[in-house]
């Protein structure tokens, strides 16, 4: 599988995303410039963490825009895989290619701290403990959506406590149903706010978050 | 083609919690002005365009505000256009 990490003016997590898919994972990775359209032969997109476009008017609003945003929504709609971290995930809400929007935390404040995540899905007891960097990171979408997420399993990671339990004191930034990740109805498209490829080399001390890219890339 | 401008105002969908909003409220109580209950912030836009007509020119405003300047889910916008000469 071939992985392309898109580049937007103000991306500042391209470099960790490559450097663990390639060095520590052993893929094989392409950085795509968000002027091209071309995607390379990539199989596997990753929209990375950053400020694209100085987050003006909305984080992740003018991204959209970029030309090769135009490819990204194709391969998706071809059933090509995406994903979406931090600011990827603003981008691909604001694309419409998932449901829901970002907003700025109920608390006013940017958070950066190590948080734990249910995996919905998984068939993994333990919480994944990964960490969280951004400003605008308060999941909402009206009931109606929020319903047809849970309808169709499309909810991928919960925050939730050092134990698992999900509930409003381990919820950082006022998401509803403490949502943390959630990926398109045929679950190819996944967008998150916390960022695994900060916990993956073992120098950080916590590879949670290699554990949970090679899950997410085995979907 | 005449020209046009157009002053947008964007704001946070009422269901929204909107902290900024909360924060400017604790800030004019403190203030003094306790006899503000609630505040909201939002964004206020101005484009200056041509257009054939002031028909058109408000089909160009309603493209700009629904496709990038407003997001319908938390967002939403209303406008005044004035014609320039």
């Amino acid at each position: 599988m071939k992985f392309g990490v898109i580049v937007f003016p103000g991306s500042n997590c391209d470099d960790d995303m490559v450097y663990v898919l390639n060095t520590l994972m052993g893929y094989q990775v392409r950085k795509l410039w968000h002027k091209e359209t071309d995607l390379q032969g990539c199989d596997f997109l990753i929209l990375p963490g950053g400020f694209s476009y100085g987050d003006y008017l909305r984080s992740g609003a003018i991204a959209r825009f970029s030309p090769i945003m135009q490819s990204v929504v194709r391969h998706a709609e071809q059933g090509g895989k995406v994903l979406g971290i931090c600011n990827g995930f603003q981008i691909l809400t604001e694309a419409g290619l998932l449901e829901g929007a970002l907003l700025k935390n109920n608390n006013q404040k940017y958070i950066c701290k190590n948080v734990f995540l249910a995996a919905t899905q998984a068939d993994r007891l333990k919480p994944y403990a990964i960490p969280i960097a951004h400003g605008d990171g308060r999941y909402y979408a009206d009931n109606d959506t929020l319903k047809q997420l849970q309808d169709n399993e499309q909810i991928l990671f919960q925050y939730c406590d050092a134990e698992g339990n999900i509930n409003v004191d381990a919820n950082p930034n006022g998401s509803l149903l403490n949502i943390a990740g959630i990926c398109s109805k045929n679950k190819n498209v996944i967008g998150m706010m916390p960022h695994p490829e900060r916990a993956s080399d073992p120098y950080t001390g916590n590879t949670d978050g290699k554990t949970l890219l090679q899950k997410l890339i085995e979907i | 083609m005449k020209k046009f401008i157009a002053e947008i105002d964007i704001m946070p969908i009422r269901e929204i919690l909107d902290p900024q909003g909360k924060a400017v409220t604790l800030g004019l109580n403190n203030l003094g002005l306790n006899e503000v209950a609630e505040a909201r912030v939002g964004k206020h836009i101005t484009l200056q365009l041509e257009a054939e007509s002031e028909d058109k020119a408000k089909e160009k405003v309603e493209t700009a505000c629904q496709k990038l300047l407003a997001n319908l889910i938390m967002e939403k916008y209303s406008y005044e256009i004035l014609a320039v000469e």
